[in-house]
């Protein structure tokens, strides 16, 4: 009797599940001539992430889907990904906000060349994250303990020091898709962090870099880059103080 | 067939977390250097840490070095090695200033300098009261950690190889001595195999967490620094001692920080009590981890947890201000509604310990060289970090003391690896066909007709680590996680893979991921089986208290096969260093 008491009473806490079709964009430039779609069924709960469903595609289905991923709660920005045509990390998309009921799209960020199904080459995105000087520049002589800073000054460079360069912003921008040479939104979240840090001396080289024909200028304000930041920057309010800025040159 | 690539530095560091960065900056502006990551530099688990580093600067209230040393001593149950420590707690106070130093954004005091936070086992004058000398940023400390290292790197221009997989150590007999000669690198994008020459090798490799099913640790930790050394022949440290973070979000482990309770967070067992006040009646929800983990397992095991099934207990943070906790906790309050669907302002978060740190590891100096048995130091090789065991954490880690760790010893890593190597005139020889035995490796799983799948024997390798490895362990239980972890390697052999492919081939990857968590697996299991006492972070049910007498001193674990091929652990012990603290009995 134990034993078929215990059974159901395992259950009250159990989460339903039921089966999505997760329609992935595959490539593999060592077999395939171009890009395809395949869909896969898989048994989910409406807990899991689409990183889970990733994950049991590949262990259960086709173990050779690619793509990358590393902490699997949103803070490495390894996983970014379009899910049903927006930028998304895929580890921070619970399929409970997703209609179970049609086949749910996964693809590879735009605007960067596709290595392996859903990974692409990052280093044209870093190369933008390195131009802006992403360090604090400071001169004279250190000081022997540390810097003051007052709250109010640390505050005002707080949101953009959340980013965590996933590129989830850069591709999902209308002009970094059709101009890749664009710094993108990411690069100047990375120059904002520093040039409004009470700190730092290097403001005006950065907003120099900034100022250049692939600078902020190029920013539309579409917001796609705030909608999809998974750390919930407000991206465009940052370009927009990168823009005040320069037309100022008052930090 | 790969194609093999030989490059030439006098420095090669392994890894590019917190530990590997910060060697980096100091060994990249002395010597030639190169990173090899497996990851790009930036997804290093580092960034998940949260809660903050502790230093006795004394900001916010009297503090000093001395009182930070003994804390962490007994934190770690007295296996510690207090010259270890005391390097460690001394030089804290400079490990944060040269972060702030570098950019890194602090929290301040109205006063403007670094704001301090209460941490677990951290206390003001030898366990009067809980004391604030945590520094932070947020509840994202690790992540400012990890950004501000990572620009620091862009400033001084160090090299990196991202997505560079090293699989193994290369050591050359010079005069009758082990000698660092390099190591052998996968590329992921391309299948190639690289030859890394270097005089010194610093490993920063992080942890091994993903023994564990419940587990605060990234997918990427399998203890691929602490395999390569074992299996070259070097010994592992107290891997006996794993810690199980108390907080990690209800079935998924995810990390929610110690910080919530430093910031007056409160732990409640299904019946609402504050439960944590009978084990530790002086700190009570700061107690250090190993108490915490499991005076919340008993709880769950007593029928008092929270929950349908009574699995869990409760993290309350109901009786905080919302701006308090948007101020001070915004990303774990963030995950508490965006994984568990809870909203931490008005409702308490169903917790459960997760595997959080391995305190044990390749054991080292202070200096960071790494050593090949209790007193003989490789020539070349460092380690820093958790891959590394120095042994700052003794049996149980005191909270914020990781992030100090890869700092501390990261920065030394990278000093002296960079002095050795400016110091020694010519590379020590490769080894013939240095890289024959990796590819032996990844050919070997590639071609395999195989029929067994690596999510398979990882899921059941880490639910039997899970079910007889965890924070109560008795000889009984230890035995079967053993003999089904024999079981399972002996499946490995057989294992296949699909993506038979040399672009980007993760699948692969993960095959040799789960050798290394089978082989550490073992000796996890070895070492506490032979370890006839409770101490920190491993408590035997069989044998509930410490052991002195007999068990006061380090394990060391080697890789030893016998004369039918059959691999087992040899186990021997290494005295404890003590300086100024007697082992006492540790209560909170």
């Amino acid at each position: 009797m134990a034993t078929t008491e215990a059974a159901p009473a395992a259950k009250v806490g159990a989460i339903p599940s039921f089966e999505v079709t997760v329609r992935i964009r595959r490539y593999d430039p060592e077999r395939d001539s171009a890009p395809h779609w395949e869909d896969y069924k898989v048994q989910v709960h409406g807990t899991d992430r689409i990183l889970d469903a990733l994950h049991k595609v590949k262990w259960e289905q086709d173990g050779s889907l690619t793509f990358r991923r590393s902490c699997a709660h949103g803070v490495c920005g390894s996983d970014a990904m379009r899910i049903n045509g927006v930028n998304r990390l895929a580890c921070k998309s619970l399929l409970k906000d997703l209609d179970p009921s049609k086949p749910i799209t996964v693809e590879p960020i735009k605007g960067l060349p596709v290595e392996k199904d859903l990974v692409v080459d990052m280093e044209p995105f870093f190369q933008s994250y390195r131009e802006v000087m992403p360090f604090l520049i400071t001169s004279g002589h250190e000081p022997t303990k540390e810097r003051l800073q007052s709250a109010h000054d640390r505050e005002r460079f707080d949101d953009t020091t959340k980013c965590i360069l996933c590129a989830a912003c850069t591709s999902s921008c209308p002009v970094f898709w059709t101009d890749g040479q664009y710094f993108g939104p990411a690069a100047i979240v990375n120059a904002h962090r520093f040039i409004f840090d009470s700190r730092d001396e290097g403001a005006d080289l950065r907003l120099e870099v900034l100022n250049d024909r692939e600078g902020v200028w190029r920013c539309r304000t579409t917001f796609n880059c705030s909608e999809a930041c998974p750390r919930g920057i407000q991206i465009t309010k940052a370009i927009a103080e990168v823009k005040q800025a320069l037309l100022t040159r008052k930090v | 067939m790969a194609e093999v690539q030989v490059h030439s530095y006098d420095v090669v560091i392994v890894g590019a977390g917190g530990a590997g960065m910060r060697a980096a900056i100091e060994a990249g502006q002395r010597a030639r250097t190169a990173v090899l990551t497996k990851l790009y530099p930036t997804r290093s688990h580092t960034g998940a840490a949260q809660g903050g580093m502790c230093a006795a600067l004394a900001n916010v209230e009297e503090d000093n070095w001395e009182w930070h040393t003994f804390d962490t001593v007994k934190g770690g149950d007295y296996l510690v090695d207090q010259d270890a420590a005391e390097v460690m707690c001394k030089e804290a106070i400079d490990a944060v200033l040269d972060l702030e130093k570098m950019g890194l954004p602090f929290n301040r005091t109205p006063e403007g300098r670094i704001d301090q936070r209460r941490f677990g086992g951290h206390t003001r004058n030898h366990g009067e009261a809980a004391v604030r000398r945590s520094c932070y940023a947020a509840d994202r400390t690790g992540h400012m950690i990890l950004q501000t290292l990572y620009q620091q790197c862009v400033k001084h221009e160090v090299e990196f190889f991202n997505e560079f997989y090293v699989l193994d150590l290369l050591l050359t007999d010079v005069d009758g001595v082990r000698t660092t000669a390099g190591v052998v690198a996968y590329e992921l994008a391309t299948g190639n195999i690289h030859v890394f020459r270097a005089k010194s090798v610093v490993l920063a490799t992080g942890g091994a967490g993903k023994v564990y099913k419940t587990t605060s640790n990234a997918h990427t930790l399998t203890g691929d620094g602490m395999g390569i050394a074992y299996r070259r022949g070097l010994p592992l440290e107290d891997m006996e001692f794993f810690q199980f973070h108390p907080t990690g979000l209800a079935g998924l482990g995810i990390l929610l920080s110690e910080a919530a309770r430093g910031e007056g967070g409160i732990l409640r067992n299904g019946e609402g009590e504050r439960f944590m006040e009978r084990y530790a009646p002086t700190i009570k929800d700061l107690a250090p981890r190993d108490i915490v983990a499991r005076s919340m397992a008993n709880e769950v095991r007593e029928g008092r947890g929270a929950g349908p099934n009574k699995d869990y207990v409760l993290l309350d943070l109901t009786h905080l201000e919302p701006a308090h906790i948007d101020a001070k906790l915004p990303d774990i309050t963030e995950f508490a509604r965006t994984y568990l669907g809870v909203e931490p302002y008005t409702e308490p978060v169903p917790v459960y310990p997760t595997a959080h740190y391995a305190m044990g590891g390749v054991p080292t100096d202070v200096t960071s060289q790494v050593l090949a048995d209790n007193t003989t130091a490789v020539p070349g090789l460092y380690a820093a970090g958790e891959v590394a065991c120095v042994s700052v954490h003794g049996s149980n880690r005191l909270g914020t003391n990781s992030l100090l760790d890869i700092n501390v010893f990261g920065k030394r890593a990278g000093i002296a690896a960079a002095k050795h190597a400016l110091a020694t005139e010519t590379f020590a020889d490769l080894p013939e066909n240095p890289e024959a035995d990796v590819i032996a490796m990844i050919e070997g799983l590639r071609a395999s007709t195989g029929t067994e799948r690596v999510a398979v024997l990882r899921r059941e390798l880490q639910e039997t680590m899970d079910a007889n490895a965890q924070v109560f362990r008795t000889e009984t239980t230890l035995k079967q996680a053993l003999a089904d972890i024999d079981g399972l390697r002996e499946r490995y052999a057989r294992v296949g893979v699909q993506d038979k492919g040399q672009r980007f081939n993760t699948d692969l990857l993960e095959a040799v991921e789960l050798g290394f968590l089978l082989e550490l697996a073992t000796v996890i299991c070895a070492g506490a089986l032979h370890r006839t006492e409770s101490r920190g972070g491993h408590f035997r049910e069989d044998y509930p208290n410490r052991d002195d007498a007999n068990h006061m001193r380090h394990t060391m674990a080697y890789r030893a096969v016998d004369e039918n091929g059959h691999e087992g652990v040899r186990l021997d012990t290494k005295p404890v260093v003590t300086t100024r603290y007697q082992p006492m009995e540790r209560k909170y």
